[in-house]
């Protein structure tokens, strides 16, 4: 099954990362296709470069980008959202891409599933 | 229709708000905060009590056993699954509704 | 952009249930519908719980610094975005009518909104 992710909320501040990355790694071992992960609103922090969370804890920057690295899964970043906050093109955590809100609109339409993580 | 909600009912309206809003055959799945509307002995218990008997009403697992909520303390009816159980949620209803 | 001559219409719904300025839900939910425009989708915008508050008359964000964007909602039908659903009690639970409101809106029962959320191929929210 092909499933579309929206991610609302950045790392750390709120668990919407976290459960959304666990579904994702979860959905790919089942055997499914997790054809794009949309991130919005401050969703879009989670492709923050030169993030350096604690070495005790998880990073949630590095675990998008190997979900994205080894199953090949499309990491968007809405580009007015990442404006407005400073997350541009060419300057992101590895594995992100920025482009438009159509992308969203796209896995609505091309996914069989789309799924919500926010606060 | 599958619902997701993420806050607890004694912060937020999310669950209330999703339960007067899910219709017949809907699953409900409680997940991060959300969980602890899964547990017997508080004020919201019999809310959630009477939901799952209309509805199918799933606790994420690993959220419950993070706030060392004890799985034997839950609301009659209401199931555990873990993330790959959320994921054959997802896939069993055309569409997930997220109350956040 | 084949997604637009795939000819595949969904039934989209926008739920709005936060209030606006607050948070910054309700203006890029907006940016997100206007987007939808383009897609030639089935698009529905559901007001319920604090999401009413969106559409209260007289906004003036002026001392906030914050842009007034709710003359944006009148706008919305020169995209040919037209469903708009606002929940009777959710109104009637803050103290609003339908004159509060500053574009034209179907009220819904919450039982209706419920059954209409239920017909939906793809809920979005935030």
């Amino acid at each position: 099954m092909k499933i579309g992710i929206l991610v609302n909320e950045g790392p750390y501040n709120h668990q919407a990362s976290d459960t959304a990355l666990n579904f994702c790694k979860a959905a790919l071992a089942k055997g499914h296709t997790i054809w794009r992960v949309f991130f919005y609103y401050d969703g879009v922090l989670n492709a923050a470069p030169r993030a350096e969370p604690p070495t005790d804890d998880r990073n949630l920057f590095k675990q998008w980008g190997e979900l994205a690295e080894k199953h090949g899964v499309d990491l968007v970043v809405c580009v007015a959202a990442g404006l407005r906050r400073g997350i541009r093109e060419g300057d992101t955590a590895p594995g992100f891409r920025i482009s438009g809100l159509g992308q969203l609109i796209e896995a609505g339409i091309q996914c069989d599933r789309l799924v919500t993580f926010g606060d | 229709m599958l619902h997701t909600v993420n806050k607890s009912p004694f912060e937020k309206n999310a669950l209330e708000s999703c339960l007067s809003h899910a219709v017949e055959g809907a699953s409900i799945l409680l997940i991060e905060d959300g969980v602890y509307a899964a547990l017997g002995g508080t004020s919201t218990a019999a809310r959630m009590a009477e939901a799952a008997k209309r509805f199918k009403v799933f606790v994420l697992g690993p959220d419950l056993a993070a706030r060392g909520m004890d799985a034997g303390r839950l609301v009659e009816g209401v199931g555990i699954v873990d993330y790959e159980g959320f994921v054959d949620l997802v896939a069993e209803h055309p569409t997930s509704q997220a109350w956040l | 952009m084949d997604e637009m001559e795939s000819g595949v219409v969904k039934k989209f719904m926008f739920v709005n249930r936060k209030a606006p300025y607050g948070t910054i839900y309700a203006l890029e939910v907006l940016e997100m519908v206007l987007i939808s425009a383009a897609f030639d989708q089935d698009v529905h915008l559901a007001f319920v719980d604090d999401g009413v508050f969106q559409l209260k008359k007289g906004q003036d964000t002026k001392a906030l610094g914050q842009k007034n964007f709710s003359p944006t909602y009148r706008a919305l039908d020169g995209y040919d975005i037209e469903k708009l659903y606002v929940e009777a009690e959710s109104m009637a639970e803050r103290g609003l009518t339908e004159a509060d409101l500053l574009v034209p809106v179907e009220v819904l029962s919450r039982a209706d909104m419920g059954a209409l959320m239920n017909e939906m191929d793809v809920v979005l929210t935030a």
